[in-house]
């Protein structure tokens, strides 16, 4: 799995959590708050799906490593391949 | 109550399994046509079920659909029609000075139920239990979410009624009109049980589920062979106010609010009784300050229960002796048992009769039980009567509790 690949997690799990948010033109670099309507309930969401769907915990001392999707992608990363993705 | 402000209604709105506006709703009422559908139920398999299908998304974003309740968004979507039909300039209403009180029969059980099955499929390992559970389940999450969808910053909470409750939110409206707490009111009642299982299994186990191979036939209050309840989703959410202020500002007022009487049997937790349902409805008209034969429509609350619809009609029997020009009907029978928002949706499907003079049918009687036989129950076709002046709507619920409403023609003495 790549980091490009993580993206794209993150992504649809926005989606599905934040469905009226248009994800298309999302900056990787930019804190999600700063471009997308999410609030505190949300990131709980997106720490709950990646628990749900991919066997990924993010304690909270780590919530802060989710504010962006270059963020997640570089934090999800090692905790992915140890899964064996 | 004279000495008290008079309270209208000024506006409301509705989803019912067979309709989604007080027009569609009372045009299958007149003609006869109810819709029933076939519900998978979680652990129970296929069971009638009055099902709503109202758009969502036509007042909420699909987030806000998604981390409500169904129940939530069936308040927003009545309270939002309400607000339209009522002709309130809401830009220039003080939301601080609107009230928010909605009739629910549960609430919670859907979404624990939900969350239950969730963490099933991880081993029941509560980590996987969603933050989302309390405010979905705290008991006044639909009158809740009405207020964060509208922006009303007055009060708002529900109305735990059991399936009286579609006339304590209308009472409770109308007592906090008459004290001035506030000067808008939206209120009703409201059900999302048909996505709870415990409910069918809890009356199919007490013998007291309905059932027919046709399922718009399984609800038949007073029928000879009916054979229970059909459990249904909906909601109806009035606007009401008090009458000067609805006057001043030249607010098409839909009818009047008489009197009312909510009391309680004190005898069983789900049997009726006969003698304090008498007592409610005797206590209603005397606060109306009407006789009997004032009232030319009873909307009765019979759920197709084999005892409780003969209660009832022992009730009524009691109470409207000579009194030819009362005319008596059911709602049930069409859509089934819309719980806490039962008795709303009951009253608006009548309302239209103060202008028409329809009093729309009960259906699916095949073979009227002798003993549910009242001289003047209008049985499976509509009947143009000469006037109709007042409403009473009956709403009974479990625990013995007990409500009469009455409303009367505005402008009608």
């Amino acid at each position: 799995m790549t980091k490009d690949d993580i993206k794209q997690v993150v992504l649809d799990i926005i989606a599905d959590i934040a469905p009226d948010e248009d994800l298309a033109a999302v900056k990787p670099e930019v804190r999600l708050r700063d471009q997308l309507s999410l609030d505190s309930m949300d990131f709980l969401d997106i720490v709950m799906e990646l628990r749900k769907k991919h066997g990924i915990e993010v304690p909270e001392a780590d919530y802060v490593q989710l504010a962006s999707l270059d963020s997640c992608a570089n934090y999800l990363l090692p905790k992915f391949q140890a899964k064996g993705k | 109550m004279s000495s008290k402000p008079r309270i209208v209604i000024t506006g409301l709105g509705l989803t019912a399994p067979n309709g989604n506006s007080l027009g569609e709703f009372r045009a299958n009422l007149l003609a006869g046509k109810a819709r029933i559908a076939v519900i998978d139920v979680r652990h129970m398999g296929k069971h009638p079920a009055g099902v709503c299908d109202f758009d969502a998304t036509k007042w909420q974003k699909r987030k806000e659909i998604r981390n409500g309740t169904r129940v939530g968004s069936i308040s927003i979507y009545c309270s939002r029609e309400a607000l339209g039909d009522s002709g309130l300039d809401w830009d220039k209403v003080d939301k601080s000075r609107v009230g928010v009180y909605l009739g629910i029969t549960e609430h919670g059980n859907v979404e624990t139920e939900n969350e239950i099955h969730n963490i099933s499929q991880f081993g029941n390992d509560t980590k996987y239990w969603t933050h989302h559970h309390n405010p979905r389940t705290v008991a006044n999450n639909p009158a809740g979410e009405v207020t964060m969808n509208m922006g009303i910053t007055g009060p708002h909470y529900t109305i735990g009624a059991a399936c009286a409750a579609g006339n304590a939110g209308l009472i409770q409206a109308a007592q906090m009109l008459q004290l001035g707490e506030v000067d808008i009111a939206f209120a009703g009642g409201v059900s999302e049980s048909i996505h709870t299982f415990g409910i069918f299994a809890g009356f199919k186990n007490q013998g007291a589920l309905g059932a027919h191979e046709d399922p718009t036939k399984a609800s038949r209050p007073f029928d000879k062979n009916r054979n229970g309840i059909v459990i249904s989703e909906g909601g109806a959410i009035y606007v009401l106010e008090r009458l000067d202020d609805a006057l001043a500002r030249g607010a098409h007022i839909v009818a009047e609010i008489a009197g009312w009487c909510i009391n309680s049997d004190a005898t069983d937790a789900v049997l009726p009784n006969p003698e304090r349902q008498t007592e409610c409805v005797r206590m209603a008209l005397k606060r109306a300050g009407m006789k009997p034969q004032d009232i030319h429509i009873v909307s009765t609350h019979a759920t197709a229960t084999t005892l409780g619809d003969i209660q009832e009609c022992t009730a009524l029997r009691t109470v409207f002796t000579d009194c030819p020009d009362t005319k008596i009907n059911n709602t049930k029978s069409f859509i089934g048992h819309c719980m806490g928002a039962a008795g709303a949706l009951e009253l608006a499907g009548n309302l239209p009769s103060f202008d028409d003079n329809w009093v729309h049918p009960t259906i699916n009687i095949d073979e009227l039980d002798p003993e549910c036989s009242l001289p003047g129950l209008v049985i499976n076709q509509p009947l143009k009567v000469a006037r109709v002046n007042a409403i009473l709507n009956n709403s009974f619920g479990m625990l013995g509790i007990n409500s009469a409403l009455i409303v009367k023609k505005y402008g009608v003495a």
